[in-house]
């Protein structure tokens, strides 16, 4: 099994501990990873900004990078998203259908893959878990409140098994943190409204952590508890499964 | 022309932190009461795909639906007429209330249940001008109507306004006492004011919730009777429907007055649910029937879906953007999602900026009782926007040099590397300094660190 690492490029440049718990996860999992070192981006930036032309060069880039691969892991929903929805705009060769059918974001590569339910860890704190909205509607990896009332999903899931974690329940399971890419500029009034109604509900809930399967959001989230110094430590969910502590 | 954009609509609505907590916090109560319809209903998601495939099924043959719906209407003895837009549309609606009131000394007098057909086509205005008295006869209808707003929502059109506003609109129209804010007491008083127009009203205007291609007849829903009592006690009654509006038969209508109330307001189903087939003997019965840019939708592949909407208002109830830039925000007869993918297609130039005011959360296609995949049209039409050159030019440029950038890995690093190395020089009040940056309004940027991965990797894997 031939297993590729994919670390979006804002997780490169600012985020690097993410992507270091991401691999050292993998491997402490059993799998033989590697990272393509000429890897950059998925092309989602340009794309859900209106620019998807602009964008087929990096595509085309993404595929030359990582066909060779059995899977593909990330540790984002979006980016997976962005790869199996809208590459469909290059010719599709078998190259960049074999991508398209290989991306895997993290924890459902764990559960889905490696076939993994448990990950024997402690983390004894209370956690707020935020659902990204590619990950969670759009990859299918958590219910959807709009559809049922059941609060279950992938990272809940092994989330809960953590020894001596709580989750806080919130007033609003799933609603989207507003970051949105280019949104969170261009609509910057909603944008940051909508994270701020997400860290209260948060703060008023008893989240000491807050965690999450995309790097974009949370970037977004701890912007915003940066700046009011709200007390929630912002933590991507490789690095709670990886065993760092807050 | 310049029009106000989505962003400068939004920002000026957010400037009031209290009352867009209220806007967000009203509408919020809107979805978790069509949670609550919803969760205990066992086959609600086979009911969503039987609604959107029958309205898939309806617009493939919606030449034939309309020409059997047009006969059957015209055996019941119903006026059926066709307009290939608004401005037909009025002049037709201009025409029968002409023709069927010709009294001297005084205006005819028409009143309307809500429909928003009439407001995409901006009927009132047209017939005001035309010396004909226009009373909204819905609430929310007739206090917008007052304040001489558009809706702000298509189900909830006055949402946008708290009791006191009403108070001070009802002082001044209805002469309620001043500062007075007692739903029930503006209620009645509205209720009063209303029952006048109702008795004096010459002819009547409603929309249409369903059209039967089978039966000829169509079916208007209210929650205040306010239709039913239009219709009953004047001499003519005139339906305005959009072509899309056809269902095959009345099986199908089951499917859909099951999910509309439901996913509007989360009601088992709407206060009134009305069957309108023939005229009263000595009375009229017009249908007008309107194109106005809906054919050239279904010509488009890519958004044809969209006019499958029933106009719950779901999802602008779900949306997280709209409940926090209200319905005037959009700038558009419907606002929130689903105007957002129908506006472009009636004038891209104008309404370019609504496909970007949206996460692309897909909290709306989920909620969609027709399972529009609104969230993909959405991401179609920035596209659309971005082939007709209708992107701001910084933005357009800065995406050509962002794709050159990522698709050459050396000058991504190096790129990145420049990047980092400046945000941790420059002094903070620089990097955050809020008219060149809007991300460091309300956030502070992430730490830049001295490596990204790919160093990291490359030091201690390689």
């Amino acid at each position: 099994m031939k297993v590729a690492l994919f670390i979006p490029c804002y997780v490169d440049q600012f985020y690097p501990n993410v992507g270091v718990a991401t691999l050292q996860l993998l491997e402490k999992l059993g799998v033989d990873v590697v990272f393509p070192i000429k890897q950059t981006c998925c092309g989602q930036p340009m794309a859900n900004g209106g620019c998807e032309q602009d964008s087929k060069g990096v595509y085309e880039h993404f595929v030359a990078t990582f066909s060779e691969f059995d899977y593909i892991v990330t540790p984002s929903g979006s980016c997976t998203y962005h790869i199996k929805k809208h590459y469909d705009i290059i010719e599709q060769t078998p190259a960049v259908q074999k991508v398209r059918k290989s991306i895997y974001e993290l924890v459902d590569f764990i559960e889905n893959v490696l076939k993994i339910e448990e990950i024997p860890n402690s983390f004894p704190h209370k956690v707020g878990l935020h659902l990204s909205c590619h990950g969670q509607r759009g990859l299918r990896q958590a219910n959807a409140s709009e559809i049922t009332g059941v609060r279950d999903g992938q990272i809940s899931k092994l989330l809960r098994k953590l020894k001596g974690i709580e989750l806080s329940e919130l007033n609003r399971n799933d609603e989207c943190c507003g970051f949105g890419g280019m949104f969170c500029v261009t609509e910057e009034a909603v944008s940051a409204r909508m994270g701020q109604d997400r860290i209260a509900d948060h703060l008023c809930n008893g989240t000491k952590v807050l965690t999450g399967g995309d790097v974009s959001c949370l970037m977004h989230l701890e912007g915003i508890v940066k700046r009011q110094n709200a007390p929630i430590k912002v933590m991507h969910i490789a690095e709670i499964l990886n065993g760092n502590q807050p | 022309m310049n029009h106000p954009d989505h962003p400068e609509l939004a920002e000026a609505f957010n400037k009031d932190f209290e009352r867009t907590t209220w806007h967000d916090e009203t509408l919020w109560f809107v979805r978790q009461k069509r949670d609550k319809a919803v969760y205990p209903i066992p086959e609600f998601q086979d009911l969503r795909t039987l609604a959107s495939e029958i309205k898939d099924h309806t617009l493939s043959n919606l030449d034939n639906y309309l020409i059997e719906f047009e006969q059957n209407a015209i055996k019941n003895g119903v006026k059926v007429h066709w307009a290939a837009d608004a401005v037909e549309h009025n002049q037709i609606v201009m025409e029968i209330i002409k023709n069927s009131c010709k009294v001297e000394g005084r205006n005819p007098r028409l009143v309307k249940s809500k429909s928003m057909l009439t407001e995409e086509c901006h009927l009132n205005d047209f017939l005001e001008k035309n010396n004909i008295d226009v009373v909204d006869t819905d609430l929310g209808e007739r206090i917008v109507q007052f304040r001489n707003e558009p809706p702000s929502h298509i189900v909830l059109p006055a949402i946008h306004l708290k009791k006191e506003d009403v108070g001070e609109t009802f002082y001044e129209h209805l002469g309620t006492a001043k500062g007075e804010k007692d739903p029930q007491i503006l209620t009645e008083a509205a209720r009063q004011h209303l029952r006048g127009k109702f008795v004096a009203a010459d002819v009547a205007l409603t929309g249409v919730n369903f059209a039967i291609a089978e039966t000829g007849s169509f079916v208007v829903c209210t929650n205040e009777g306010n239709a039913d009592l239009g219709v009953n006690l004047a001499k003519v009654h005139i339906a305005c429907m959009g072509i899309e509006k056809i269902i095959p038969d009345l099986h199908h209508l089951s499917v859909y007055t099951r999910l509309l109330a439901r996913s509007a307001t989360g009601q088992p189903v709407t206060t009134y649910t009305s069957h309108f087939t023939k005229p009263v003997e000595g009375k009229e019965m017009h249908i007008v029937i309107v194109d106005n840019g809906r054919t050239q939708q279904l010509g488009r592949a890519d958004f044809r879906a969209s006019l499958k909407c029933i106009r719950c208002g779901a999802c602008m109830n779900t949306c997280p953007v709209y409940r926090r830039s209200g319905g005037h925000s959009y700038d558009f007869t419907v606002p929130g999602p689903i105007g957002a993918i129908l506006s472009p297609n009636i004038d891209l130039h104008k309404h370019k900026s609504l496909p970007f005011a949206s996460t692309l959360c897909g909290s709306c296609s989920d909620v969609c009782p027709v399972k529009i995949d609104i969230h993909v049209q959405l991401y179609k039409w920035r596209q659309i926007v971005g082939k007709a050159n209708e992107l701001p030019a910084a933005k357009k440029w800065g995406m050509k040099g962002m794709a050159k950038v990522l698709s050459m890995p050396k000058v991504y690093d190096l790129s990145g590397k420049l990047a980092r190395g400046a945000l941790r020089i420059l002094p903070h009040g620089l990097t955050h300094n809020q008219s060149m940056n809007p991300w460091a309004k309300a956030r502070e940027l992430p730490d830049a660190p001295k490596q990204s991965f790919k160093e990291w990797y490359e030091e201690n894997r390689q």
